[in-house]
């Protein structure tokens, strides 16, 4: 399977050594979604997994023409994996990453290309709050529909609902000592 | 008022069979409880195993699990109560007749076991609903199922229909029905009944 066709078709794709997959920008999402499905390359009929990720902000070393390093501050961003598979022509899989940012979350849906999508981008926008436009029936799937926030977020507070444990440590020892501070229900 | 356990023996030998109003309801309820049939995760599991051949749960009379909850006597909490299925739970208890008994079975169903911690999941349905038997387990053993209703038979068995120590369903001042949690923004609400959950004050020194 030659991938170099994704990149040689659609130039603003990235391959992504580290992750092994395409960096593809939101605006070239469903280009190349059908290119996989229709090329005769590819083939792909299959869309095993559509995955959101929450990426924190960080701090990257980048190394300068002189040898030394600076720090650069890497914003934090959600990002969708897709993961496809040709049953026909028994390869794959070929992983696609699409990044958005985390004020205002849109990503094509691919679920008009793909129908196996639809739940899992349900879910994603349920957890995450990714809005995939163009999306047939974009709504909770595992939260209740009056839930208002996106608990697989990183910064998601959940609420206060359970007696500690018995020997809190860590992360736990700090919200037991402010859940302790508060009259007991 | 109990009789006497050697006058009734010596009177059953003439003949005279004695009891109370109260020994036969007790017996009857005690002897034929219907179980609600629904599992809501991996407990159902060793439900079904109890009320299968191997575990018989025929022999206590409680076999007949129930499709509706208007015929049912005995509510099993089997498995993890989500937050989104908890008013479901509490509305199916409400729908129940009374005389109705709740065994919260498993980790889950007593204090949310291993997914306490999660945002999605209720830490106990005995938050919401009157529970008379917890067992702890993960699952449970069938056997400890068939202890917890062995033990259910017990309690049944010790019910008063008068006097202060009456059951709940012959007392117009307890309520029948517990209030169906709603959904919230963040949380259901309300996120426990105060009336049924009395959690125990957790007593530790300066953590």
């Amino acid at each position: 399977m030659n991938t170099a066709i994704i990149t040689q078709n659609v130039p603003k794709v990235v391959w992504e050594e580290l992750s092994q997959s395409f960096v593809v920008p939101t605006s070239d999402l469903i280009e190349v979604v059908h290119l996989l499905k229709d090329h005769a390359e590819f083939e792909m009929d299959y869309v095993s997994n559509v995955a959101g990720v929450d990426w924190l902000a960080r701090k990257e070393k980048v190394k300068n023409a002189d040898g030394t390093e600076t720090e650069v501050e890497k914003p934090g961003y959600l990002e969708v994996v897709y993961h496809f598979y040709s049953m026909k022509r028994k390869h794959g899989p070929v992983a696609l990453r699409c990044r958005t940012n985390r004020e205002n979350p849109i990503v094509p849906s691919i679920t008009p290309v793909f129908r196996g999508a639809e739940f899992q981008e349900r879910e994603i926008y349920d957890l995450y709050g990714i809005q995939f436009s163009g999306h047939p029936d974009l709504r909770r799937i595992l939260m209740w529909d009056e839930f208002k926030d996106f608990p697989m977020r990183k910064d998601y507070k959940e609420p206060d609902d359970y007696e500690w444990e018995p020997t809190p440590h860590d992360e736990v020892l700090e919200k037991a000592q402010t859940h302790y501070a508060k009259p007991n229900p | 008022m109990a009789v006497d356990e050697g006058l009734k023996s010596e009177l059953q030998k003439a003949g005279v069979f004695l009891t109370t109003v109260e020994g036969v309801y007790n017996w009857g309820r005690r002897s034929s409880i219907w179980p609600l049939q629904f599992g809501l995760a991996c407990c159902a599991i060793e439900m079904i195993a109890t009320a299968c051949s191997r575990f018989d749960l025929a022999r206590f009379g409680a076999e007949v699990f129930r499709p509706s909850p208007r015929q049912a006597d005995l509510m099993i909490v089997a498995g993890t109560v989500t937050k989104k299925m908890a008013p479901q739970v509490v509305r199916l208890y409400n729908q129940m007749p009374e005389p109705k008994y709740v065994i919260a079975m498993g980790a889950c169903a007593i204090s949310g076991g291993p997914f306490k911690q999660g945002y999605n999941v209720l830490k106990g349905i005995d938050r919401f609903i009157p529970v008379d038997v917890h067992i702890p387990g993960c699952p449970p053993r069938p056997e400890a199922l068939l202890n917890a209703l062995m033990f259910l038979q017990r309690q049944i068995d010790q019910q008063h229909l008068t006097g202060s120590g009456k059951v709940r369903w012959y007392d117009d001042t307890e309520p029948s029905e517990f209030p169906i949690p709603q959904y919230g923004a963040k949380d259901l609400v309300p996120p426990f009944n105060r009336s049924v959950w009395h959690p125990e004050k957790i007593q530790r020194g300066a953590a």
